[in-house]
């Protein structure tokens, strides 16, 4: 695998050619390896799969992401949890970078490999998988499908209409979501189509998303990535280290009703088309009107840098920084891990392109539902809409022995 | 039909080579994974090992030679036990048979003449019983074989006196029933690579070079549907009628292996429905998909049931998976039942083609077991 090619090594190339002119001045061929040399996590190596919270929330943000929702297809409660323990033997063996099963190759020749092979030879590369699951799965049209539906708890709310949604349908919901996230997108890929192919019969995709470049950092120092806008957005995100803060905002705790998610979290996804024509015909000054902050360096709205604390009273009452601050929402915070996505263009010439948000939350009732309600007035929301939704509930890490949904299903 | 691609081709050869690199020099009698090195050329055949013990053998099948191989296990009486085709120059295949005591001949044809260099074999000892099952299975299916093709060749000949007397709506009506007993078993018509083409050929399918002489079926299907009229076609009738008896007059030499006809057939039947039927392609006029999409899967059905007391055996969970999942695609099929037949294709909605879809994933991926677990 060629590091030097991803995403995060070339952008953290022209996110310090400001900061550091020596950086510059290695251009030609050092340029790259300078770039790797700054360092990004290991992005070969292996993040753990179990433990007390999943992989992948509080995780450092990887390059890349496959976002998959499944239907599950079966009435079987017995075969639904058979699938989940295979799921969690092969994600344990994925995210340490071995093959599923008996691999792709020395099994039985008659016989398909369990493996299908394509990851043979890279590297873990921060390969994390996330589980979560819908509403539906506890209850689907009045039916208690899987005898669940006592067990919902009561923070895995549908999530209300917004203003300006245009939900597809088929992009949106689904029984059981599946977030992989790695610093090559072959090996996140990978996962979700194992993944897939062991829930045959059991569950069914029923949409998925590939993200090609991170949007949002949990790495205070690193630099914030920019979106398809070309504006660094969620600067002030969770840390992974920040312990007090992942507790308060992120991790369902015992006391918040259902039990069994104590050390989970809330996942809310949202695919957000942006109309990426008419932002590009937008003045420079509109833009960053828009945002809050300077489009160059990120700095909020009369500061210098990006971390600078932003005063907003000095944004326009309907800029976007302004109005999704935690001032602005009784200091709530959501831990942002959205990614960008081009699936092509439609059909009428366009990018159909945008950000694919993701947000984990101790409660969507106070976190993404209210955020997102004061974003009615975002002015942002001229060049973007919402075409996709779900959320889920990630329940707590797998222990050694354990499987996804145990505490669920037990 | 199964376009023979050349995607198809290529990714067989690249496992070969990879399997030789990782198998060179052997030159033992049998080597470390207890396969049997067997080495071809355009005029020689050296089998490694003479004295075999009873059960599943792996020949390790390589071609040194120029042309491309064919290798065939022939029983004492001269018929084919089993075969593998394609060898190409330069490649090296494992190829899995079960063989019972007994003497045999290892033949590699190069040029896939059936004729070639040989090597006398004894394969002594062990007779599992399973072995006994499987041999009556095969036996059963062979026969099953023989009632298929003579129920398609008996309907095909009611379609074809309709095409000869122009009556375009009887022989619309007669053109999806003609073809049932050819989907249930079309791994095994596929066995006669000269033929498959020749009645079941799709125009889209088709090089250039070869529309001129494209016949079968499908010529037919378009004449009806989208010509309105098959006057000038009656020939194509006759062709398809002549072909059909060619393949019937072959089966009396025909084995079949529970592993790779069989259960292998029965994984091919689903890859069948899953690229040709649930999109709609391999009935681009007449829109009979849904009357083919049943033939696959009861041909596929009827190899399960047959070695479904071994499979049961050696794998109950997967026995337990495929009943359910045949089951499934059974009752979905059922909701677009009308009259005799299905509705037509182009009626069934995206929603439903979904449904189909994912219940012929679902039966598909666990029938791709089938054959690892018959030969365990």
């Amino acid at each position: 695998m060629t590091r030097t090619r991803s995403g995060m090594s070339r952008r953290r190339m022209l996110g310090f050619s400001g900061a550091s002119l020596l950086a510059g001045a290695a251009a030609g061929a050092g340029l790259d390896r300078v770039a790797l040399a700054e360092g990004d996590e290991d992005a070969g190596a292996a993040v753990a799969f179990h433990g007390a919270h999943q992989a992948g929330i509080a995780t450092p943000v990887q390059d890349r992401l496959h976002f998959a929702a499944f239907d599950v297809t079966t009435g079987d409660r017995g075969r639904l949890v058979r699938m989940l323990r295979e799921w969690t033997a092969a994600a344990a063996a994925m995210t340490a970078g071995r093959p599923v099963g008996d691999g792709a190759v020395g099994g039985p020749p008659v016989a398909p490999p369990d493996d299908t092979g394509e990851a043979l030879g890279l590297p873990p590369s921060r390969l994390t998988l996330t589980i979560g699951f819908g509403p539906t799965l506890f209850e689907k049209d009045g039916e208690d499908r899987f005898g669940l539906r006592a067990r919902r708890p009561a923070a895995l709310v549908d999530l209300p209409h917004f203003p300006g949604d245009n939900l597809d349908p088929a992009r949106s919901g689904g029984d059981i979501a599946v977030q992989a996230c790695a610093d090559d997108p072959q090996v996140a890929v990978h996962a979700v189509r194992n993944l897939a192919r062991i829930g045959f019969g059991t569950v069914a995709v029923r949409w998925s998303q590939l993200g090609f470049g991170k949007t949002s950092s949990t790495t205070p120092d690193a630099q914030t990535p920019r979106n398809l806008f070309g504006f660094k957005d969620g600067t002030h995100n969770i840390g992974f280290d920040d312990t007090a803060s992942l507790d308060q905002h992120v991790w369902a705790g015992k006391g918040d009703g259902a039990g069994w998610m104590a050390g989970g979290s809330y996942l809310v996804a949202r695919r957000i088309r942006m109309h990426i024509e008419t932002w590009d015909r937008t003045s420079l000054r509109e833009q960053e009107d828009i945002f809050g902050r300077s489009k160059g360096e990120g700095a909020p709205v009369g500061e210098r840098k990006e971390r600078d604390r932003p005063v907003l009273a000095r944004m326009k009452p309907d800029s976007h920084v302004r109005l999704a601050h935690p001032d602005s929402n009784h200091g709530m915070r959501i831990l942002r891990r959205g990614y960008s996505f081009t699936d092509g263009t439609d059909g009428l010439g366009r990018l159909d392109a945008g950000l694919f948000f993701v947000a984990f939350q101790r409660d969507p009732r106070t976190g993404f539902i209210p955020i997102q309600k004061s974003l009615a007035t975002d002015a942002l929301n001229e060049y973007i809409q919402h075409v996709g939704s779900g959320v889920y509930a990630c329940p707590p890490g797998v222990r050694e022995g354990g499987y996804w949904g145990d505490t669920l299903f037990a | 039909m199964r376009p023979v691609s050349v995607l198809a081709l290529t990714g067989a050869a690249a496992v070969s080579l990879s399997l030789l690199s990782a198998c060179g020099g052997d030159g033992g009698k049998a080597d470390a994974a207890g396969a049997v090195p067997v080495t071809a050329t355009d005029d020689t055949c050296e089998v490694a090992k003479t004295d075999l013990s009873a059960g599943k053998t792996t020949f390790k099948v390589a071609n040194k030679g120029s042309k491309v191989n064919e290798f065939e296990v022939l029983k004492s009486d001269g018929k084919i036990l089993a075969e593998r085709e394609n060898i190409g120059p330069g490649t090296t295949v494992d190829f899995v048979v079960n063989l019972p005591a007994g003497q045999y001949r290892l033949l590699c044809s190069a040029g896939q003449t059936g004729k070639g260099p040989s090597q006398n074999i004894t394969v002594s000892g062990g007779s599992a019983s399973g072995d006994a099952r499987l041999g009556k299975a095969a036996a059963d299916y062979r026969a099953f074989v023989i009632v298929q093709l003579d129920d398609t060749i008996a309907k095909t000949r009611t379609f074809v006196d309709a095409v000869k007397a122009n009556d375009v709506e009887k022989a619309k009506e007669l053109y999806a029933p003609s073809r049932v007993g050819w989907e249930t078993i079309e791994p095994v018509a596929e066995k006669f690579g000269d033929i498959d083409p020749k009645v079941d050929a799709r125009e889209a399918d088709l090089k250039p070079e070869e529309k001129k002489d494209w016949s079968g079926w499908h010529l037919l299907e378009k004449a009806l549907w989208k010509d309105g009229s098959v006057k000038g076609k009656e020939k194509y009738g006759d062709r398809l009628l002549k072909d059909l008896d060619v393949l019937k007059s072959r089966l009396p030499g025909l084995t079949l292996d529970p592993v790779n006809d069989m259960a292998g057939g029965a994984k091919e039947l689903l890859d069948e429905v899953a690229t040709g039927k649930v999109t709609g392609e391999e009935e681009a006029f007449s829109h009979t998909d849904l009357v083919d999409f049943k033939a696959n899967v009861d041909g596929a059905k009827k190899i399960y049931e047959l070695l479904k007391p071994v499979v049961q055996e050696r794998d109950a969970q997967l026995a337990g998976d495929l009943d359910d999942n045949f089951a499934k695609v059974e009752a979905l099929l059922k909701k677009h039942e009308k009259g005799d037949g299905y509705v037509s294709y182009d009626k069934v909605g995206e929603g439903d083609r979904k449904e189909l879809a994912d219940a012929v994933n679902a039966l598909g991926e666990p029938l791709s077991k089938l054959a690892g677990a018959v030969a365990k």
